[in-house]
């Protein structure tokens, strides 16, 4: 208490606070987009038609999730344990916007050919391994200045920038794609051609102006007492790892808290985007709006639930979260499917109607036909159905290939949709928000860093992230079921809300000085 | 109630070789429905990712049942340096 009471004239708390989350909210962004923006990018360096090139996309996209991000918290865990907290994370916010950058320099597989994929799969694999070393840094760094009283309140606004880092990529993707022209077909054209690397390229300036602010700050007062005094880790791995005393906490603090909050937060940010979109049907721009509302409603949440554990203690909190999410999920997520639903209803013939287009099909004698279905029902949704199909020489008119559809949810149904979205992202703030002054509790100064960051990235990266994977292998074992994908979330928190409940202690630390 | 933890040790030892039956099944079944290269990477990925933290389920189910879980360390002092 005393040092970090200390600390506050040369480094004030808003200022640590300031200068971590927007760091790691950058980070989180960077990441962020890569993910959001995989289609595209799989377009321009990943052509499915060449087996390799698709090979390489699937490495970018389950080793830097699974892989490359609990890797880098074991990497950066260790380095801030024996170096210090403020140089570790210093470096990982260089190096993931230096990676994110590159990204947007990238030359396409039409110009480079394979070294496009390869270098594409590089740096997505740097961006894992940085994200890998960030939030434990962030976290301990601010925990260490906050006093003993508010760590739940200090700390839970670094808890915000994983979702405001969601938000800010939503943002500025939907931004830049429907900015670059006038016409707003033309600008989702341009977007898919060259559009996409404005987000990447626009990391360089958030990450510099983050860089500078994060120099300017010191080292946390507690590393610096421990490193003063030749207390520090000689060998944090080994210490987190190997000895019985600390393992235990380690694997107490991902089955019994961090497992299930991973599930709790990737559901209610990710699953729903993509129920949204694949079983619900909702038009892209749609389902990115109703997140971004459900999120910016949401949000002061973390710091609600951050204050609250400092009164009453992190445990309960975070378990009535996962509780909560468990008996909702398969409620929320049928009325998500409902209000969206159009069978049974009645098309207005009025304001229902069909353009067809035929356009050259490049050099050959037939054509290509576009036929698009516009049809609005009786609650007010307006579902189109876009169908392409090859036409031959002498054949009729007609698209038999596959459709899509995308439904656009009138106002009210809109607001319903983002108040479903709203309380999975509350349940999410109520996991998350105290999670972080949970994790440093745990945990002595000396190791910290490195113990934290490993459970934190397994419950995250590897539970969590799997969550859309195996919600979708599920809905394809048992068709029938749209919502059968849910048991993987409510599986997997139910275990850790068991476990939670029995071994996890609901007592706030009176000192992490130690 | 540390009676109870310690009994559930044997819940948790007795679901990490379930889990690792169940991915290693589904694996071998996802892979034989569709062999390809892209199906292959998913499914070594999620095993070689899954085994560990498989066999830290088993340890954390030791653990409990051993009774390392009946008292919470107060102050790293109950912690051993290196």
């Amino acid at each position: 208490m005393r040092l970090q009471q200390q600390d506050q004239t040369a480094n004030p708390i808003w200022k640590v606070i300031g200068a971590s989350s927007v760091g790691t909210l950058i980070e989180w962004y960077d990441f962020y987009i890569f993910g959001s923006l995989a289609p595209i990018i799989a377009a321009q360096f990943f052509p499915q038609t060449n087996p390799t090139a698709a090979l390489l996309a699937t490495l970018a996209t389950f080793a830097a999730g699974f892989i490359v991000r609990p890797f880098g918290a074991l990497v950066f865990g260790r380095l801030g344990d024996l170096v210090g907290r403020k140089y570790t994370f210093l470096l990982t916010l260089i190096l993931m916007g230096g990676s994110t950058f590159a990204i947007g320099l990238v030359p396409g597989y039409g110009q480079i050919g394979f070294a496009a994929p390869i270098i594409v799969l590089l740096l997505r694999l740097i961006q894992g391994l940085a994200l890998g070393g960030e939030y434990g840094g962030a976290a301990t760094y601010v925990a260490e200045h906050a006093p003993d009283e508010k760590r739940g309140y200090y700390t839970s606004w670094i808890q915000t920038t994983a979702t405001l880092g969601l938000l800010l990529s939503l943002g500025i993707i939907l931004g830049t794609r429907s900015s670059l022209d006038t016409d707003p077909l033309i600008s989702v054209q341009k977007f898919e051609d060259w559009g996409w690397r404005i987000p990447f390229l626009l990391s360089i300036l958030l990450v510099g102006v983050s860089v500078y602010i994060r120099l300017r700050m010191k080292e946390s007062p507690l590393f610096t007492e421990i490193k003063a005094s030749g207390k520090i880790s000689k060998n944090p791995l080994k210490e987190s790892f190997v000895h019985r005393a600390n393992l235990k906490m380690v694997l107490l603090a991902l089955f019994g808290m961090v497992m299930g909050q991973g599930v709790v937060w990737y559901t209610g940010q990710f699953y729903a985007q993509t129920f949204m979109e694949n079983v619900c049907r909702l038009d892209f721009g749609q389902t990115r709006t109703i997140l971004i509302w459900a999120i910016v409603l949401a949000t002061p949440g973390f710091i609600l639930f951050g204050w609250l554990s400092d009164r009453i203690g992190r445990k309960w909190i975070m378990l009535l979260g996962m509780f909560l999410a468990i008996i909702s999920y398969r409620p929320i997520y049928r009325q998500m499917l409902s209000i969206s639903d159009t069978k049974g209803m009645t098309a207005d013939p009025a304001r229902s109607r069909v353009d067809r287009m035929i356009l050259p099909a490049g050099n050959s004698d037939h054509s290509l036909v576009n036929v698009t279905t516009i049809a609005q029902f009786d609650n007010g949704i307006i579902e189109k159905e876009v169908r392409k199909d090859t036409l031959f020489q002498s054949e009729k008119p007609t698209a038999k290939g596959k459709g899509k559809t995308s439904r656009t949810l009138p106002s009210g149904l809109y607001w319903q949709m983002i108040l479903l979205v709203f309380v999975q992202i509350m349940f999410v703030t109520m996991v998350y928000g105290p999670i972080a002054a949970f994790l440093v509790e745990l945990f002595p100064t000396r190791i910290r860093y490195t113990s934290m960051s490993l459970p934190y990235h397994i419950g995250n990266g590897v539970f969590g992230g799997l969550t859309p994977f195996i919600a979708l292998l599920l809905t394809t074992i048992r068709q029938g079921d749209p919502l059968v994908g849910l048991w993987y979330p409510i599986g997997v928190a139910t275990i850790c809300l068991v476990i939670g409940t029995l071994y996890v202690s609901n007592r706030i630390d009176p000192n992490v000085n130690d | 109630m540390n009676k109870l933890k310690r009994l559930a040790g044997w819940i948790w030892m007795g679901l990490a070789p379930a889990a690792v039956w169940l991915l290693a099944s589904t694996a071998h079944q996802e892979i034989a429905r569709n062999p390809t290269v892209d199906t292959r990477i998913q499914w070594t990925v999620f095993i070689v990712v899954f085994l560990p933290i498989a066999f830290g389920l088993l340890l954390f189910g030791w653990f409990a049942w051993k009774g390392e879980y009946d008292h919470l360390p107060d102050s790293s002092a109950e912690l051993p340096e290196d």
